[in-house]
């Protein structure tokens, strides 16, 4: 089913069931927009710092500490830089993404000790980052295209959508259930169910504060349900608008990490 | 001996720091990074003038970096106890010793536009993995097919590197004052078509900014595609040509031009890359002593096959030019080799329990000379500091005197642990 038929499907069955309330509500594909940019887009740049707590269902942690860069790249295609800092045998491995919204992202890996950049096949993005329980598509978004949406329910402080992918057989969720925040359109929870309707995955934002006045989750945590297995992420120095230029992302400052990442 | 309690008390050192929390912050503070490694292997056959211990060493790798505001500096170096090698007196160029120093470099821009990179270093281009048409840069073989870690396949250079950033194309210069030949096969440790036990005799082009070579790259992203081109002027990196009066194995002056490809197709990534070997002197290939030109072409894909599981093959070609004069040139009763050496490569890649298994094999497999070296891998991160390793090189072929079939009696089994901080 198209996003064409998705937004006048919607508006009508919100019309049958809050008529009074239907003309100021935003539409499914309105608001996973909003909370696309909201999460993903705020800011020309931004930096953080993060430290990945990975805590294994016996209760075992692993940790990893990285820095990452995010550049904004016309009004949908983006770049990333990863840098990181520990453990010591990933110590100065960065990653690379430029995102592309016509066409599969491209990745690099960088390792260090060869002195080599490595490309990553595309394939699957959903798939560890890092060996945490985030998937790469959490750390820099998912196609909005990709799925369908459908706003199951407004709250008093959130949008709930329900996502269906579009293709069915590139994704290992049946569909997902997603928590928007009505006022600054953060995504607070994501619930994704398997084809055998089972909740098996989620992800939280734990904390949102605001930073250089955008909106921002400063703690969040991916929970793999069968496994048993979580990982917490903690975001730290961060910032906004710094002035990153774009020649950063690239192999010049994978081979020289910018002052950015190694100060 | 003392030099390998010297090594365990250091490594007993580090490894006990982290044991107390004290220590632990102390070691916070010092940018001092690296792993201690240990590592061992046995030769799965036997071979009467090789011992069957075929690795036996502990490494301690330190790494000290500072960024400055002028310029980078990266200092790298391996402690090593290497019980299966016969030289252990430092020899920096030849990473013979207790000492192999794996970079000490300044890095630094001296125009907005340039970076200049000085000194010790790991260099690396082209786009195949585990083949190289056009890094010409040093390898070391001897560690590569006794199961060291993957990183040491890539022997450090001493150069000069000056990369600029026109808006059409990134242009790396490295200039290497003396020639850095690959670690090759001797014979010393791995034997091979003869050579057993008693290392060759070479004879290396080693006069400072006379016997030099130059790497040059342009290489530019187009939506996507990574496109290269490469010249390299310098030599061929093992000894192929040999000096009958002296009895010296050579390394006969080499030139290769070359270009590459790589992008997305078909959700994987492909890569072309193709050089032409020319060997300056012995252009019309009837030198029996000296290398012939080759042209050398490869094609690889990759891609996920499954979660976690990512395969990729590559397909190589080597044709040997001046065939006939090459045919002519070949004394009654050696070895002929095939006009065309073609090598097929596998690689399967197998990550489980949140990625702290790796189980991998890498396979070379020539239908042209019949021969393969298989390389199964498992690591297993017990912790973050902690990695276990086991693997092995299979050697194995229908003649003595292939490529991979002259190493059959060096196919080993080897198991490691590292502690990385």
């Amino acid at each position: 089913m198209t996003k064409r038929w998705i937004l006048p499907l919607t508006l009508f069955c919100l019309s049958l069931c809050a008529a009074p309330l239907a003309a100021a509500e935003p539409s499914a594909d309105e608001i996973v927009a909003k909370a696309n940019q909201a999460a993903y887009y705020a800011g020309a740049d931004g930096k953080a710092d993060v430290t990945m707590v990975i805590s294994a269902a016996d209760g075992g942690t692993r940790e990893r500490r990285f820095t990452i860069l995010r550049l904004n790249d016309g009004p949908r295609d983006q770049k990333f830089y990863v840098y990181f800092q520990t453990p010591a045998d990933v110590r100065k491995m960065a990653f690379l993404v430029w995102k592309n919204a016509d066409r599969d992202d491209d990745r690099w890996l960088w390792l260090p000790a060869l002195n080599l950049k490595k490309r990553i096949a595309p394939g699957d993005k959903r798939t560890s980052f890092v060996g945490s329980d985030f998937f790469y598509e959490d750390v820099s978004g998912r196609g909005l295209e990709e799925d369908s949406h459908q706003l199951v329910e407004t709250t008093a402080d959130a949008y709930l959508i329900r996502n269906e992918p579009k293709d069915p057989g590139s994704v290992e969720f049946a569909y997902y259930l997603v928590w928007i925040d009505k006022t600054d359109f953060l995504p607070r929870k994501a619930e994704y169910y398997n084809p055998q309707g089972q909740l098996y995955r989620r992800v939280e934002a734990l904390r949102v504060e605001t930073v250089d006045g955008h909106p921002t989750v400063i703690e969040s945590k991916a929970s793999d349900l069968i496994a048993g297995t979580s990982t917490l992420n903690s975001f730290s120095n961060i910032s906004y608008d710094i002035g990153l230029n774009k020649r950063i992302f690239s192999e010049r400052f994978l081979r020289r990490p910018p002052r950015e990442v190694t100060q | 001996m003392k030099v390998r309690h010297h090594l365990l008390l250091l490594a007993l050192f580090v490894i006990g720091l982290p044991s107390t929390g004290l220590a632990l912050g102390l070691l916070e503070d010092v940018p001092l990074h690296g792993f201690f490694d240990l590592r061992g292997g046995m030769r799965t056959g036997s071979d009467p003038l090789q011992r069957q211990t075929s690795l036996l060493e502990s490494r301690l790798q330190l790494a000290l970096e500072h960024y400055g505001e002028q310029a980078v500096l990266q200092l790298r170096g391996d402690f090593l106890y290497d019980n299966v090698a016969e030289h252990r007196t430092p020899d920096l160029e030849e990473g013979e010793g207790t000492l192999d120093l794996r970079e000490a470099n300044l890095l630094f821009s001296p125009i907005p536009s340039a970076d200049v990179k000085a000194g010790r270093q790991i260099l690396t281009w082209g786009t195949g993995d585990l083949l190289f048409i056009n890094d010409l840069f040093p390898k070391d073989w001897q560690s590569f097919f006794t199961g060291r870690d993957e990183e040491y396949l890539k022997a450090p250079s001493d150069a000069l590197l000056v990369s600029l950033f026109p808006a059409f194309a990134n242009i790396d210069l490295v200039y290497t004052p003396r020639f850095d030949s690959d670690r090759f096969l001797s014979g010393e440790r791995l034997s091979f078509s003869g050579f057993s036990g008693t290392p060759i005799a070479v004879d290396k082009p080693d006069r400072w900014f006379e016997d030099h070579e130059l790497n040059l790259r342009l290489s530019r992203n187009l939506a996507g595609y990574e496109l290269a081109a490469y010249v390299y002027r310098g030599y061929w990196k093992s000894p192929t040509g040999f000096d009958p009066q002296r009895g010296t194995a050579l390394f006969p002056r080499l030139n290769v031009y070359g270009a590459s490809l790589r992008g997305e197709l078909q959700g994987g990534i492909f890569n072309l890359e193709g050089g032409y070997y020319d060997s300056r002197h012995d252009r019309d290939g009837d030198d029996p002593l000296l290398p012939n030109s080759e042209l050398r072409l490869l094609a690889g894909y990759e891609r996920e096959l499954a979660q976690e599981l990512t395969g990729s093959l590559q397909v190589y070609l080597e044709q040997l030019r001046e065939y006939a004069a090459y045919r002519r040139s070949v004394p009654d009763g050696q070895p002929v080799r095939d006009e065309y050496r073609k090598l097929l490569t596998l690689r399967l890649t197998k990550q489980l329990l949140s990625q702290r298994l790796t189980l991998s094999l890498f396979s070379y497999w020539s239908p042209s000379d019949e021969d393969y070296y298989l390389r199964p891998q498992l690591r297993y991160k017990w912790s973050d500091a902690w990695l276990l390793t086991c693997g092995g090189n299979l050697f194995g072929g229908e003649q003595a005197h292939t490529f991979f079939g002259q190493l059959e009696d060096n196919s080993n089994l080897y198991a490691g642990v590292r502690y990385s901080f």
